[in-house]
């Protein structure tokens, strides 16, 4: 199905689809994500491969944290991406997605680790990259990069979230 | 006291000697638990495997990683878009080109431009170069772990062939940063074309001759077939894609499905597999290599003079260079014409290469096949000089996933050959 | 070994140098113990990430470590004495790179290889340790991202040197 096709086809089911560069984004609460992704599935759409989950934090915005799911059909080879927008707690709620695709536990774990993010019904949800008596969240925006100040003959040079530019 | 080792059905329950012994020592036949790894020859990296043995046989396992985490993506948010192309290179570090041409497309994408074709010509050739020099590293450390150590010895001399190339074609043999947002850094140089023809007649054989060693060894064939099965069901709903997808019967490659830098041009076939355990994924491995040579040569057919940038002055990468005296630089009629004859092209460069090229907002994800899978960029931007958000969807880490399942009721000396055959890089799972 | 190619060694010049050119070795204990050490160096495999593959390849036939008894990368840190850090070492890795080193006896040296493990290299962020001379005593840095071989080589050159500089006993 070309992505033409398949925006025309979203429009159908959901309010926020947008078809931008070749690539169809369609947005949904939190509350609806798993009907939204039990929908696309059975459907003659057929996205039964999740390829990627993350998120990403815009502080200014609201919602804050946007989870993206980025879905393929192996039979149709088309890709979608799904994107859910948490509001800016310190602790924003998901449901988990690993029930119906076993390979988002990792990525789930990632993004609690990195954003703060909860995925409800996770069966384990720990810190996977950073060690696991850390504290922070460390890619959400209000977190500096933590860099050290560089000490040459004659110069100090700043971290890079520190210099201005 | 007889310990023999079953009961006919009926007998008064006379105790084995093992169950006498237990008693009498106060020996408890519970699991044991062991570490593997974060530093440990076999574990491809720093990886650290949770094992739950009982006696020789798992029965349990947990993969622990980020011990080489090294906040990759976060960085990127304070650079320029151009100079991310050094920071993705280095996450997947056996394969670099696929990581910086996977976040070029992305970049690509968002701005809305397309590398001229000679330089998607010499991105294909490099970018498969690279996946048989990955695979011969696969080679050479799966060999060393399952005792093959000469496979080592031959695997890394094969891959300093190729590095030559790298280094001819980009000053560098790892970590390249070559293939940048709208192009490669610099054209070919005169001779490269020569030498991988050359470079070509030698893998051939060379290839031949890791398969006269190990295809029919019977030690490579018991250590190796019926370790690690993972069908394709669990592969796709674990979401593994590479080799491991394909060694199970599932031919999908995604320079077939979503081809890239026009490769569906190129003849080649897609390697499949059913046997879905590690013997599966090394004959897989093997005859990629073997396609990889097939497109490296029609790329090298494909070569026609041209332009290795964009024309686009606002997201060309404004370096002339050639080399110079002193090794490498910028060439001298450049040099002239910025410095020399005009202020504006002088100062168009010094922002450029400052500040960077500004990327309008949106958002986009690009796939492409890496040797070890399904390596994704998913890039936002905010409309600014500094990527808002760089996720890069590393086939190892997803593949990694899967590495319980592998090694589950197998025997611990198997867990190194399944572990192998994954073909993890601990860069990519990290980042 | 031919004696004169002994380094530190003196060959008399009285009446006994002609039993001295036929093999007849005078040293102090220390050097003749350094030399030992020098040349019989076996590194622990702490290989992280791509300056390990560089570390592989400085192995490997092309540039050949054997040549200096150095080929025999010890899984168990107990029977090594150098330990090549090879690689960024992240906040989560740092204890156990700390304990390795502990669990190597004496003598042993360090190699920081690459920038990463020298300094932080390019990463300079939350998730790396900025330099392993943070944690354990560095004897010899090789900078370079990654380095080559070669120059992987020359900086266990150099060690080797300082090693028979140093000349102890202990």
């Amino acid at each position: 199905m070309t992505p033409e096709d398949l925006f025309g086809r979203l429009r159908t089911r959901f309010a926020d689809v947008v078809l931008a560069r070749g690539e169809v984004s369609v947005s949904v609460g939190p509350k609806e994500l798993l009907a939204a992704l039990e929908w696309l599935r059975d459907e003659d759409l057929g996205f039964d491969f999740l390829s990627d989950l993350t998120c990403s934090d815009w502080p200014e915005l609201e919602p804050r944290y946007w989870v993206a799911y980025h879905l393929l059909s192996l039979a149709q080879g088309h890709r979608l991406r799904v994107k859910v927008g948490l509001a800016g707690d310190d602790e924003p709620h998901v449901p988990s997605v690993t029930a119906r695709y076993p390979t988002a536990d990792w990525f789930e774990r990632e993004a609690f680790d990195f954003f703060g993010v909860v995925f409800d019904g996770h069966p384990d949800l720990r810190r996977i990259e950073m060690p696991e008596e850390w504290t922070g969240h460390p890619l959400r925006k209000t977190e500096p990069l933590a860099g050290v100040r560089t000490r040459f003959v004659g110069a100090s040079i700043p971290p890079p979230d520190r210099r201005g530019t | 006291m007889t310990s023999s080792p079953g009961r006919p059905p009926g007998s008064p329950s006379t105790p084995t000697s093992t169950e006498i012994e237990t008693r009498s020592m106060g020996v408890r036949e519970d699991t044991m638990i062991i570490n593997m790894g974060p530093q440990h020859p076999s574990t491809h990296g720093v990886l650290r495997l949770v094992l739950e043995l009982e006696g020789e046989v798992v029965v349990g396992c947990r993969p622990v990683v980020g011990y080489l985490h090294t906040g990759i993506e976060k960085n990127m948010e304070y650079r320029t878009w151009q100079q991310g192309s050094t920071f993705v290179t280095r996450a997947d570090y056996l394969s670099p080109f696929f990581n910086e041409l996977g976040y070029c497309l992305a970049a690509e994408r968002l701005l809305g431009v397309e590398a001229p074709p000679r330089a998607q010509t010499i991105r294909i050739l490099v970018t498969e170069l690279n996946r048989i020099a990955s695979h011969l590293v696969w080679l050479a450390t799966t060999g060393l772990e399952l005792g093959a150590i000469s496979v080592m010895l031959y695997g890394f001399r094969e891959r300093e062939t190729i590095l030559d190339i790298f280094e001819a074609i980009t000053g560098l043999r790892m970590n390249h940063a070559y293939i940048r947002i709208g192009g490669v850094v610099m054209d070919l140089p005169d001779d490269v074309p020569a030498r991988v023809e050359r470079l070509l007649n030698t893998l051939d054989s060379r290839i031949g001759e890791y398969e006269d060693l190990l295809s029919g060894n019977p030690i490579w064939h018991q250590r190796t077939r019926g370790i690690g099965v993972l069908r394709a069901e669990d592969c796709l709903r674990l979401g593994v894609t590479g080799p491991m997808l394909r060694a199970a019967g599932v031919a999908r490659d995604i320079r077939r499905d979503e081809p890239y830098c026009g490769i569906e041009k190129y003849e080649f076939d897609v390697p499949v597999a059913d046997s879905a355990d590690a013997f599966g994924r090394y004959e897989v491995r093997i005859e990629e290599m073997r396609q990889s040579l097939r497109i490296v040569r029609q790329s090298l057919e494909r070569l026609r003079p041209g332009p290795v940038m964009v024309e686009d002055p606002k997201v060309r990468w404004p370096a002339q260079l050639s080399v110079g005296p002193d090794g490498i630089g910028n060439s001298e009629e450049y040099v002239r014409h910025i410095m020399n004859e005009s202020m504006e092209a002088l100062i168009h460069h010094f922002k450029i290469v400052t500040q960077g090229v500004k990327v309008p907002p949106g958002e986009a994800y690009v796939p492409v096949e890496s040797p070890r899978g399904e390596l994704g960029y998913y890039v936002v931007s905010d409309g600014g000089q500094h990527p808002y958000r760089v996720h890069i969807r590393d086939p190892s880490f997803v593949n990694l996933q899967s590495v319980p399942a592998l090694v589950t009721g197998g025997l611990v000396a198997d867990v190194v050959a399944a572990v192998a055959s994954v073909d993890p890089v601990m860069g990519g799972v990290d980042r | 070994m031919p004696a004169e190619l002994v380094p530190g060694v003196q060959i008399g010049r009285g009446e006994d140098a002609e039993e001295v050119r036929r093999g007849l070795l005078l040293t102090t204990l220390g050097k003749a113990v350094a030399w030992a050490r020098k040349n019989s160096m076996w590194p622990a495999t702490f290989g992280l990430a791509c300056c390990a593959i560089e570390m592989m390849a400085a192995g490997a036939g092309d540039y050949d470590l054997g040549r200096w008894g150095m080929e025999v990368f010890r899984a168990s840190p107990r029977q090594a004495d150098l330990m090549i850090v090879a690689g960024r070492v992240s906040q989560k890795m740092a204890p156990v790179l700390r304990q390795i080193y502990d669990q190597m006896p004496e003598p042993k040296w360090v190699i920081s290889m690459g920038v990463c493990a020298s300094s932080g290299g390019m990463f300079n962020n939350y998730g790396l340790v900025p330099g392993v001379d943070t944690i354990v005593p560095v004897d010899v840095y090789v900078p370079g991202c990654p380095p080559r071989p070669e120059m992987l080589m020359y900086g266990i050159l150099r060690l080797h040197e300082k090693v028979q500089r140093e000349a102890r006993i202990t």
